[in-house]
């Protein structure tokens, strides 16, 4: 702020800085590292971890019944075949999407300001895939076979069958978690290294030390980390595309009407960032409170990813009106109907909560002062999450409920042990996050330390800011 | 469990004290009788903690008396154990049936493992037979198919039949005799029945009561006990027989003769309201009789006219050109309109229609009937009043019809009574004091059944002795002092006449089950003086001296076909293909009786396989066809005797017979029915006075209905009838025709009717008629209901069904014997709250508005081209257009090759033209494919299992529909969505089409069913295979796998059958004979509306309908392909009819828009 009254040059925006006023290396260090290291446990920490485990165990009484009983538990029926599970596969993998674009997309970009999101983000993203995982192998009618869809020798020399996009998305979403993994864990290998040697605790220090993979800090390391890093950012960048083209594909390749559509790859994944940014927020808005990380996740990450948001939605929305435009120019009496079905047909309410949801309630983005405002940012991301599960399930049930012969349309509604499974799976992902900020350094220490005067990105910003 | 219950109750009991029931060995024995089947061990187990059974161990073992009751010890075990064993083999010392058990000390000579035999038999259904042939593997009956010699049947059976081999192995049939509620004996019964009936002087207050009996031995025997006790009674109650039918036979002709029609001579038929295509005992004959009328191939083409007039459609209805809806009074009114316009009946002084429309029709309806004289048909079945019913008979004397399309037979009904009129006089009877003993045979179940004005119940209660024999026990039985399980037809001989009254032998397949006894064994027993006879003993001795004589003519003919009556091997499938009949013809693996197939071994061991001595003659089927009846050849009976070979002659009664009982005997079973037996002709002179009588009537009943109010029509229920199949799943589970409705009934109402009165589906509503209520009944709307109608059906709200306890409103306590079926000013209350009917087709779940769902269907269904259809002047003028409605993609586009079929190439063509949706075929299917039956929560959770399902769709007005039925199997398409989308390949393409399902591969993804444009596939959602019941294992079909959770089914052609045949094929070396192979619902179809084979050959059938111009895939647009294709639905409106406003298929397209 400071060097811009200096300098006086009227022609730059006023751009605020990523990290707060008067940090050092030094200073970041602690703050990041003592929140895990020498703090009590916070009360907030242990009331909120009680209820994430309490949903935990909703979603393991769940799934237990479901595998006594079977999927007919569920309410998935004859014609809707898909219903929750598949809602909540794409609307997890979806979510999944932010943290890899932040952390391989913006880095190649050089986007510095995702320094101090991209962990936790990274971390939401393996948490959300680890949840969306589950589900195509629950909804199956027969999960305890779910391996005959991988492509492994057997003594009946069979193969999965290839044309069928579910195996597609078997190998767009193991690889997809495999990298994000990977990716995520190389970059906390330093930081770990950080943790090991500011432990006190004995056993910290050796499982810290176990996961540091010794790292000693040798320019040596420090280069290979680099390019290992850098090879995997770059990995990840298609990926990021194809995972959710691929989840799309389970739709668009089927021929029911309001399946079948070109749009989906682009409109999927411009959904997927769209959720995932608004996951992001939720999580960044009460973790910087909740730390006193305000320095490190400030304002400009906020509206930066409101204008992500911003731009992912308007995508979507456009998808949503083309997807109607489509169903009226093709003149096909079933893509006409299915449109007409959606807007207006038993499943109307859906429809219209969702153009609510992801249409119209982003649109408060164009302001800076909402876009800036954590409060806002905060109650719109929960209504776009909201959205994109509701996107998911006009996609997957109203076009089901309705496609080809009328005397097999039937409606679908989900059952408690639907509810049960989808919330506890939000009960999986949050206690796996609550574990991770108590255990994990939630932003990388040794990025932000780059970024802080001093640092050798910090003292570029500075400049150029 | 058990084991846990016996010691607890044992510890409790401590040791025996001394002087405690002795264990009778004869005591043991029955109740070891009454305990068969699949409870057995359990039983046993049961049986050992009686006080009985501890005193016998006391005596076998009293060193270690002491030690048994006092917890599980070694000893303890081993003692359990080895009187465990010494009680098996009790059972072993059972008596064992007095027909000649053949061990498999060899292999029967045709019996193969693997490989099922068919044996001639008939079920009967409300008293009549149809002929069919029960499917037995290794001696389990597993399906029932039509037997294409027998004139009921022609080999199509209708749903009741088939559902019947369910029925036989119901866990929830009765399995023990019940004295007082608790187990009782044979010997009690006989002991008491007996003596009671002998206390009775010349059987002054002892009372029988049946349902409909065409048997004749069994009318025999109530007849020789009639004469031995001259004071005793025969009361007769079948709940929805012909009761006004039969009234209004005796006011037209001054006695009851059974009416019957010709549909292959009628021109023009108007059908009043009946659904004589669907229901009643000639259903499935005339069902093949009017599709024939009803065929149009290329370039030719008659067709026969149809009209209905109804207050509430039935299966005729869909198929009706002009189909006029009028409330019950005007329907009445019509009849007496048209009579007048005919000159059948006296013009009165008010014209009997108001309605121009009705009057238009009346007069365009009546020149087109004048127009076909002698080749029309005015059919007024059951329901319309005998008044009316009158009016009908005299309009086709009036048109010349009578001996033409109409003709009158001698009653087949054993000594037919007024049933109602009969009832009244027991229940008058017994609550006068005068009956002191009632014996309610084969399941009759007044006190559930019998009408409101009859107090049965409270009248029963004063007989002294009341005895129940059923199936099941029911309503009635829980008021009897005794109940005693009844045989099934396929546990049992017995003998009854079809419809026109051609007399089948019912043989049985297997060993009673749980020990039932037939009617004609209980009367033996307990009033004969025969306490040991059998029914195949009774039923010998009837036709012993009745036979030869009957059946000389067949056995002519049955020489001529083989040549001698050689021994040769009768299976059609060892041997080489039977002839190969057109539609209509034989069932594929047709065998004759069972020819030696001894079943014997096992607790199955079969009186049916011992009783069809081997050696039957080799009477070709597929020959055989056509000689019903055609008894001109006749040949000295007595020569040939077919017993030649290895068996021996069936034991017991009959060993004395001379050979050409024996030989006829055999021929009889062999065929299924005796030729000659049909009723004869009745010389029906019409009573002109009835004529006028009855239109005075009318038109008084005409002048005494109010505008307004809601008449209340009582119908048997299409799939469970009068309430008897309550407890058989399938038909419970069967979507009823038109309604869709499963496990429930509903009162059913039409739009305008729910609108005015503001109720909608589901909404509960009180029923009051004349003083009498119904608590509480659900609406269901149906479009094609009249106004002012509300139609419920009989049979359900049963306190006593098992499973079906429960379900649905009783209909009956709005019954009355003077309003049997319609019952004017109904008054509806609603109660404000819901009873979920479920229903399988648009499920009105979320939203309430009448027209909605129907209205979207109705249009979409209509742009989407899903049934297709025109007028017969359309068809004429241009064949092709159909086809041209909508353009199907050409082969070639495409950017995979085509599939090559250098063998077979299965498919399947179904003929809108005909299809009544009387669904007999879903339940073919269900038996044929082990398909579970899911209950009504999982159909209201949208999971029924049905591989084929019947689609009805509404035509039209919505407040006056036609409708159209679209049986709609598995489409086998040749580019299936579904093949490519199934990650594990458990869905693939056969080389000869066929679209496979590989269950053991599935994981159960449901992405197939998703991307699946006909939604035909069906998903295990949880466990529905019943694999806890071992009775129920028997009933599977050996050749097909029972699913398991998780895993998606669908039809797959009956893939076991064409397996079946190309290995026959093979073994033969000749190609699978022209039409042989058939699917099961192909099969079992009455109207022949589906044909199925090898469409690379164009001498198939199925190619000849494929080729056909009327030809259309459904859905073809998708490029799908499918290779189950249809035939388009072709009306034959009448021109004067058709301009006018009402819901032809042609208004319907300009009239709905």
């Amino acid at each position: 702020m400071a060097t811009l009254e200096k300098t006086g040059i009227p022609a730059k925006p006023y751009v605020p800085p990523i990290v707060g006023p008067g940090h050092t290396a030094g200073t970041v260090t602690d703050k990041i590292a003592d929140v895990i290291l020498t703090k009590t446990t916070p009360k907030w920490w242990l009331l909120g971890f009680t209820i994430a485990f309490g949903l935990l165990m909703v979603f393991l009484t769940a799934v237990t019944w479901l595998f006594v009983k079977g999927v007919g538990v569920w309410g998935v029926n004859w014609p809707v075949g898909w219903g929750f599970a598949i809602i909540n596969f794409v609307w997890w993998i979806g979510i999944g999407h932010a943290g890899t674009l932040i952390s391989a997309i913006l880095l190649l970009f050089r986007q510095e300001w995702r320094t101090s999101i991209n962990r936790f983000a990274e971390a939401m993203t393996l948490f959300a895939v680890a949840c969306a995982g589950m589900f195509p192998v629950l909804h199956l009618g027969r999960p305890w076979l779910f391996y005959w869809l991988l492509p492994y020798p057997n003594t009946m020399t069979l193969w999965p069958q290839f044309r069928s996009p579910l195996i597609w998305d078997v190998f767009a979403v193991t690889t997809y978690a495999t990298v994000s993994a990977m990716f995520w864990f190389v970059g906390l290998v330093p930081d770990l290294a950080t943790m090991r040697d500011r432990a006190k605790n004995k056993a910290a220090r050796l499982l810290y030390g176990m996961g540091s993979l010794g790292w000693r800090g040798s320019a040596r390391h420090w280069h290979n980390y680099e390019t290992a890093y850098l090879l995997l950012a770059g990995l990840s960048t298609p990926l990021v595309l194809s995972v959710h083209t691929v989840v799309s594909f389970d739709f668009s390749i089927g021929i029911v009407p309001g399946w079948h559509a070109t749009i989906f790859p682009p409109y999927f994944v411009a959904g997927a960032i769209y959720a995932g940014f608004a996951m992001v927020l939720l999580l960044a808005i009460p973790l910087r409170v909740a730390f006193g990380w305000k320095d490190f996740i400030t304002d400009r990450h906020l509206e930066n990813m409101g204008k992500v948001m911003l731009a992912t939605g308007l995508i979507v929305f456009y998808g949503y009106v083309m997807e109607l435009f489509f169903a009226w120019y093709s003149a096909n009496t079933y893509e006409i109907f299915m449109a007409r079905n959606r807007v207006f047909g038993p499943y109307w309410a859906f429809w219209w909560a969702l153009i609510f949801c992801n249409g119209f309630t982003p649109q408060l983005l164009w302001f800076r002062r909402i876009r800036t405002s954590p409060l806002w940012l905060f109650l719109i991301s929960l209504v776009v999450s909201v959205g994109m599960w509701l996107e998911r399930f006009v996609i997957v049930v109203t076009s089901l409920t309705r496609d080809f012969l009328p005397s097999s349309w039937g409606l679908y509604k989900g059952t408690i042990w639907d509810w049960a499974t989808f919330i506890g799976t939000l009960g999986l992902f949050s206690t796996l996050f609550f574990l991770f900020i108590r255990i994990l350094p939630a932003i990388s220490i040794f990025e932000m330390r780059t970024i802080v005067p001093g640092g050798e990105a910090g003292d570029k910003i500075t400049e150029v800011v | 469990m058990d084991s846990v219950n016996a010691k607890g109750k044992c510890g409790a009991q401590g040791a025996p004290q001394p002087g405690t029931a002795r264990l009778d060995v004869e005591e043991v024995r029955e109740r070891l009788r009454t305990k068969q089947g699949p409870e057995y061990w359990r039983s046993l187990e049961e049986l050992a903690s009686t006080p009985e059974f501890e005193d016998l161990l006391h005596r076998e073992f009293p060193r270690f008396a002491s030690e048994w009751p006092s917890g599980v010890s070694r000893r303890g075990f081993l003692q359990l154990a080895s009187a465990s064993l010494a009680l098996a083999g009790l059972t072993g010392c059972t008596k064992q049936p007095l027909e000649k058990i053949i061990p498999y000390v060899r292999q029967p000579e045709q019996l193969i493992p693997g490989k099922p035999l068919y044996f001639a038999t008939a079920i009967t259904h409300a008293g009549y037979a149809m002929g069919v042939l029960a499917e037995s593997h290794q001696g389990r009956p597993t399906k029932i198919e039509g037997n294409p010699d027998h004139p009921a049947s022609l080999g199509a059976a209708d749903s009741f039949a088939q559902a019947s081999v369910l029925t036989l192995y119901d866990p929830e049939r009765s399995q023990s005799i019940l004295h007082n509620g608790r187990a009782g004996t044979w010997s009690g019964l006989i002991s008491q029945l007996g003596e009671t009936a002998r206390s009775l002087a010349g059987g002054q207050g002892l009372r029988i009561l049946t349902g409909t009996v065409t048997s004749p031995t069994l009318a025999a025997q109530i007849a020789d006990l009639l004469r031995a006790n001259p004071q005793a009674r025969w009361h007769r109650w079948e709940p929805a027989g012909s009761h006004q039918g039969r009234a209004a036979a005796i006011r037209a002709f001054g006695r009851p003769v059974d009416t019957r029609y010709d549909f292959t001579k009628a021109q023009v038929v108007l059908s009043l309201g009946a659904d004589v295509l669907c229901e009643g005992s000639a259903g499935v004959r005339y069902a093949r009789d009017f599709a024939e009328g009803r065929r149009v191939r290329a370039h030719h083409g008659t067709m026969t006219r149809v009209y209905t007039v109804e207050s509430s459609p039935v299966g005729l209805s869909a198929l009706a050109d002009h189909r006029l809806q009028l409330p019950p009074a005007q329907v009445e009114g019509f009849v007496l309109a048209l009579a007048q316009t005919l000159g059948a009946a006296p013009a009165g002084a008010a014209p009997p229609l108001a309605d121009a429309k009705a009057q238009k029709w009346v007069a365009e309806v009546a020149k087109d009937l004048q127009a076909h004289r002698g080749a029309s048909l005015v059919v007024g079945d059951e329901y319309l009043s005998p008044a009316a019913q009158v009016l009908v008979h005299g309009i086709n004397q009036a048109l010349g019809n009578a001996g033409n399309t109409v003709f009158y037979q001698e009653p087949v009904e054993a000594d037919p009574v007024d049933h109602v009129q009969s009832l009244a006089e027991l229940v008058r009877d017994m609550a006068a004091g005068q009956v002191s003993a009632l014996l309610i045979l084969d399941g009759v179940n007044p006190v559930y059944t019998a009408p409101a004005d009859l107090p049965f119940k409270a009248a029963m209660e004063k007989v002294q002795l009341r005895v129940h024999h059923g199936l099941f026990q029911d309503e009635t039985s829980q008021f009897c002092h005794w109940h005693i399980p009844a045989a099934h037809e396929l546990e049992s001989w017995g003998d009854a006449r079809a419809f026109d009254g051609t007399v089948t032998i019912q043989q049985p397949l297997i060993e009673p089950l749980y020990g039932g006894k037939t009617a004609g064994e209980l009367l033996a027993a307990t009033l004969g003086n025969q306490a040991d006879a059998t029914s195949y003993d009774l039923i010998r001795q009837y036709w012993t001296s009745r036979l030869p004589g009957l059946t000389a003519g067949l056995a002519a003919a049955a020489q001529d076909t083989a040549g001698g009556g050689s021994n040769t091997t009768l299976l059609g499938f060892s041997g080489a293909f039977p002839g190969a009949p057109g539609i209509g013809g034989k069932p594929p693996v047709t065998t004759g009786n069972p020819a030696g197939g001894a079943m014997a071994g096992g607790a199955m061991a079969g009186g049916a396989a011992a009783a069809a001595a081997p050696g039957s003659p080799a009477n070709n089927l597929g020959a055989g066809s056509g000689n019903n009846g055609n008894g001109t050849a006749a040949q000295p009976a007595g020569t040939a005797p077919a017993t030649a070979g290895t068996a021996a002659a069936p034991a017991a009664a009959g060993t004395a017979t001379n050979s050409a009982f024996e030989k006829a005997w055999r021929e009889a079973l062999h065929a299924g029915l005796i030729p000659a037996t049909a009723a004869p002709r009745a010389t029906a002179a019409f009573n002109g006075g009835a004529a006028q009588q009855a239109a005075a009537e009318i038109q008084a009943a005409l002048g005494r209905a109010k505008p307004g109010e809601i008449t209340l029509q009582l119908r048997p229920d299409p799939t469970i009838w009068d309430g008897r199949y309550a407890a058989n799943v399938w038909l419970q589970e069967l979507p009823k025709p038109v309604s869709k409705l499963v496990w429930d009934n509903a009162l059913v109402i039409g739009p305008k009717t729910a609108e005015r009165l503001k109720l909608t589906w589901h909404d509960t509503v009180e029923v009051a008629v004349g003083g009498r209520k119904l608590a509480k009944a659900a609406i269901w709307v149906l479009p094609g209901v009249a106004e002012d109608t509300a139609l419920l059906t009989l049979g359900y709200g049963r306190e006593h069904a098992g499973k079906a306890s429960g379900q649905g409103f009783n209909a009956y306590p709005l019954r009355t014997t003077a309003a049997l079926w319609e019952a004017p000013g109904v008054t509806l209350r609603a109660l404000g709250g819901q009873y979920i009917v479920a229903c399988t087709q648009n499920h009105h779940a979320m939203r309430g508005t009448i027209e909605h769902e129907d209205d979207v269907a109705t249009e979409q269904a209509k742009a989407r081209h899903v049934i297709r259809g025109g007028t017969l002047a359309e068809f004429q003028q241009n064949p092709d257009f159909i086809k041209e409605e909508r353009e199907a993609p050409a082969a070639d586009e495409t950017l995979y090759p085509n599939y090559k079929y250098d063998g077979h190439a299965w498919g399947m063509s179904i003929d809108l033209n005909v299809c009544t949706g009387c669904s007999s075929c879903i339940v073919a299917c269900q038996a044929e494919n082990n398909i579970p039956s899911v209950g009504k929560d999982q159909v209201l959770a949208r999971r029924e299992m049905h591989w084929l399902r019947v689609d009805r769709y509404f035509e039209g007005d919505l407040d006056e529909p036609t409708f159209t039925f679209q049986p709609l199997p598995c489409m086998h398409c040749e580019n299936a969505p579904c093949e490519v989308v199934c990650p594990v390949a458990a869905t693939v393409h056969s080389d000869e089409g066929l679209n496979d399902m590989v269950y053991n591969r599935c994981v159960g993804t449901r992405y197939c069913s998703n991307n699946c444009p006909y939604k035909v596939r069906r998903f295990n959602f949880l466990r529905y295979s019943d694999k806890d019941t071992p009775v129920l294992e028997l009933l599977n079909n050996p050749d097909v796998t029972v699913r398991m959770r998780g895993v998606m089914e669908k039809c797959t052609y009956c893939v076991q059958r064409i397996e079946q045949a190309k290995i026959q094929s093979k073994v033969d070396r000749q190609p699978i004979p022209v039409n042989w192979l058939q699917t099961a619902c192909q099969q079992t179809c009455p109207t022949g509306a589906i044909a199925f084979g090898d469409q690379n050959n164009p001498e198939w059938e199925v190619s000849k309908w494929k080729a056909d111009p009327l030809s259309y895939g459904l859905l073809e647009d998708l490029n799908t392909r499918p290779r189950t294709t249809y035939l388009a639905k072709l009306r034959n409106p009448n021109p004067a009819l058709a301009t006018a406003p009402d819901n032809t298929a042609e208004g319907a397209e300009h009239g709905h828009a």
